[in-house]
């Protein structure tokens, strides 16, 4: 069972801190099953879009719909970037993972086959009956992914999610989180510092300007699936890169 | 086993500095008896069993009142922290009486419960309640909001929040006030033993044993009193261990 893929439309968003505007009147729509990158400097409110979106932060006004249906009325899922505090430390990897489908009510036969299913979709090599800070944290960091999709989410949250890996465990993961997304279509929201992972994960880059946040460039990735680690050497992927560099310069940095 | 050879080294040397002291007559034998001496009467004491009865009525108060104090502390400090506006409001009074050395209130107790063992089991209870409350609430009020927030998006109403997630993130908290409050309880009883109307209990003791010049005694009481409090606080260290292994990693 794959989950709906659902479309995201955001009209007139407004957010003010003590304030001071991050968003007045942003306006957004995301393709059915595409992964949308949001790139921008820190503190232009990438967070706060994608925790808006999330039902996390309240909104000041405008609306954030899918498939005309409010947040509320889905099934989410939402990595966190700081794993460690996210993760619940007294529960085994397992029992974490169990977790959203318990709330849902899911029969217990139930959740043992999505979990097994996700372990195997995962190619999950070590003991998730392990407590979290037994293991490391590429391994929490996957098991925070397998959380968030253990419930078959029409939309995913990403933000971050590799920010606090190394360079080998990111690349692992990507690879990882790039196949399963395309395999199961899920609508993504995925927040990155880093404009070549931006690039490598997306359909589709947000480039974000300074607050109040506007977007400076809005860029179809059009990259074939699967995006290996060789990728990032092809000249498509290197034309990419220079255009969003450029942007960058111009508009974000500016 | 290497663990030990501290403080075991540190308690023989304590005892040999005492013996050096009563060797250098720095005070009247009366005041300072040999420790060989404190330790052959703490030992006969044990041995007619009174001292047995004492120490198990300080232990039996001391719980007693630190289970009313957790029954209490611990409910309602979770109950509060998670309502932090209501906190604040109580704050004060809550910091108030923590801070109000508990002795001052034992002539209030003593009118509400009478020269009985309630007044002595109330008190301490009062005073390690405090506490117990205070950690709890500030256990609860400091959760990781990422978790909290997390919980939310799985799907976890307020009531599975408070169950699944906040109680978690403040176990390490409220463990940690229960051995403050275990601790306040003993010192608390200790005292109330001693002036309050009391036939039995260490507070008790001591202070016969000082009145009756027993004092080889006296020390040896001083001792179990304190040996007590140790084994209190290093069983809740224990505890915290084993029921909270996550904690700090
Ligand atoms: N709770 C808050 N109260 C006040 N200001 C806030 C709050 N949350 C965010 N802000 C401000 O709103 C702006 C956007 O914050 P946000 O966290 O969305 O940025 P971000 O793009 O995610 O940044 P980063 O790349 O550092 O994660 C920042 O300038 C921040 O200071
Ligand atoms: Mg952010």
């Amino acid at each position: 069972m794959t989950p709906r893929e659902t479309a995201i439309a955001i009209r007139g968003l407004r957010k003010a801190f003590g304030g001071q505007p991050v968003y007045s009147g942003f306006d957004l729509d995301v393709k059915r099953g595409d992964i949308l990158g949001i790139f921008g400097p820190n503190g232009c409110g990438k967070s706060t879009l994608i925790n808006m979106a999330a039902g996390l932060l309240p909104k000041d006004g405008g609306e954030i719909l899918y498939d005309g249906r409010e947040v509320s009325e889905i099934r989410v899922g939402y990595v966190f970037q700081n794993y460690r505090e996210a993760l619940f430390p007294w529960r085994r990897a397992a029992d974490n993972i169990r977790y959203p489908l318990r709330r849902m009510g899911l029969p217990k036969a139930q959740v043992e086959a999505r979990l097994t299913a996700l372990a195997e979709r995962f190619r999950v090599r070590f003991d998730l009956n392990r407590y979290p800070y037994e293991l490391s944290g590429g391994q929490q960091q996957l098991v925070s992914i397998m959380r968030a999709l253990a419930v078959e989410p029409e939309v995913l949250f990403l933000d971050e999610p590799f920010s606090a890996l190394d360079f080998e465990t990111t690349l692992a993961l990507r690879d990882l989180l790039q196949r399963v997304l395309k395999d199961l279509g899920i609508t993504t929201l995925l927040v990155s510092h880093d404009l070549e992972e931006s690039i490598v994960l997306s359909d589709r880059l947000l480039m974000l300007t300074r607050r109040p946040t506007t977007v400076a460039d809005d860029v179809p990735i059009v990259l074939p699936w699967p995006r290996a680690a060789a990728a990032l050497a092809s000249p498509d992927f290197m034309a990419l890169k220079a255009r969003c560099l450029d942007v960058f310069q111009r508009a974000v940095a500016a | 086993m290497r663990a030990l050879v501290a403080p075991v080294a540190g308690a023989v040397g304590f005892v040999l500095l005492w013996q050096l002291a009563v060797w250098a007559r720095i005070a009247d034998p009366i005041l300072l008896p040999p420790p060989a001496e404190a330790f052959a009467e703490t030992w006969h004491a044990f041995a007619a069993g009174t001292l047995a009865h004492d120490t198990w009525r300080t232990v039996e108060r001391t719980g007693l009142a630190f289970l009313i104090a957790s029954a209490i502390g611990v409910p309602l400090g979770v109950a509060l922290g998670a309502a932090e506006r209501l906190y604040r409001g109580v704050e004060f009074v809550v910091d108030f009486f923590r801070s109000t050395p508990a002795s001052a209130l034992f002539p209030l107790f003593l009118i509400l419960f009478g020269p009985g063992e309630g007044t002595k089991i109330a008190v301490a209870a009062f005073g390690a309640a405090l506490v117990i409350l205070f950690n709890a609430a500030y256990g609860v009020i400091n959760a990781r909001r990422t978790r909290v927030l997390a919980a939310r998006i799985m799907g976890a109403t307020a009531p599975r929040i408070l169950v699944d997630v906040l109680i978690w993130e403040a176990l390490p908290q409220i463990l940690v006030g229960m051995r403050s409050g275990i601790s306040l309880a003993l010192v608390i009883v200790v005292v109330a033993e001693m002036f309050i109307g009391s036939t039995d209990g260490l507070g008790h003791r001591v202070i016969n044993a000082q009145m009756l010049f027993e004092s080889g005694l006296m020390y040896g009481v001083i001792f179990v009193a304190g040996a007590l409090g140790y084994l209190l606080n290093l069983g809740f260290l224990l505890l915290e261990k084993r029921f909270v292994h996550w904690s700090g990693r």
